[in-house]
């Protein structure tokens, strides 16, 4: 399935755009993605870590994803 | 009672006091981020902050439900500003009352220093030379 991952930070940056179309399997989890995601963008891996949130929480690996969830990459965060 | 918000325009530190004090509330506890002028001997031009909003906004209202319930506080703001911010602007204000200010020091603490590792949001910063995504690469 394609699924479409928001992209903030440096992430944008690594995708140079707001969000990217990734095709993944129909029952991927936030770590099978993640390794979809850093085979599009190697850049990723450089990254000091990166979260992903599906549906505005933070995703642990195990989670699986749907193909109408809100999936985002966030990069180490720097609010405040 | 909880005000929580994300915005592009100026934050105000006096609206913000204001609007958590009342007559219940005996300490009023207030952080205010500013922006520096300089970075690890760097000059800063400005900094850039840019916000996930819904999950931000989500995550800044878990931190203060979370405070709500572990001190004795009463009102909390939660306020970030993105967007560009010059030198000695203001990126934050968190505001606590409380009827005894030992619960509104810890809330207020407890809050900004949860902030800063949980809501996403993303910090830029603009030197002379070049630009950094602060804390994204080791």
């Amino acid at each position: 399935m394609k699924i479409k991952v928001l992209a903030f930070g440096i992430a944008k940056d690594i995708f140079g755009s707001a969000s990217s179309e990734i095709e993944v399997d129909a029952s991927v989890s936030v770590a099978g993605l993640k390794d979809a995601l850093e085979y599009q963008f190697p850049e990723l891996k450089k990254l000091s870590s990166y979260a992903i949130a599906v549906n505005n929480n933070y995703a642990s690996e195990d989670i699986k994803i749907n193909e109408r969830d809100e999936i985002a990459i966030i990069p180490p965060v720097s609010g405040g | 009672m909880v005000d929580i918000r994300i915005t592009n325009e100026a934050l105000d530190i006096a609206s913000c006091v204001d609007w958590v004090m009342g007559p219940e509330s005996g300490g009023i506890d207030v952080f205010i981020g500013t922006v520096r002028s300089e970075t690890k001997g760097k000059r800063v031009v400005q900094l850039e902050f840019e916000a996930y909003q819904n999950m931000a906004l989500s995550e800044m209202k878990k931190i203060a439900a979370y405070a709500l319930q572990k001190w004795p506080v009463h009102k909390i703001i939660i306020h970030h500003r993105k967007g560009v911010l010059q030198i000695g602007q203001i990126p934050v204000i968190i505001a606590v009352s409380a009827a005894h200010r030992a619960g509104a020091f810890e809330a207020c603490r407890y809050i900004i220093d949860t902030l800063k590792e949980t809501v996403p949001i993303w910090k830029k910063e603009v030197f002379e030379d070049g630009e950094v995504w602060v804390a994204a690469h080791p």
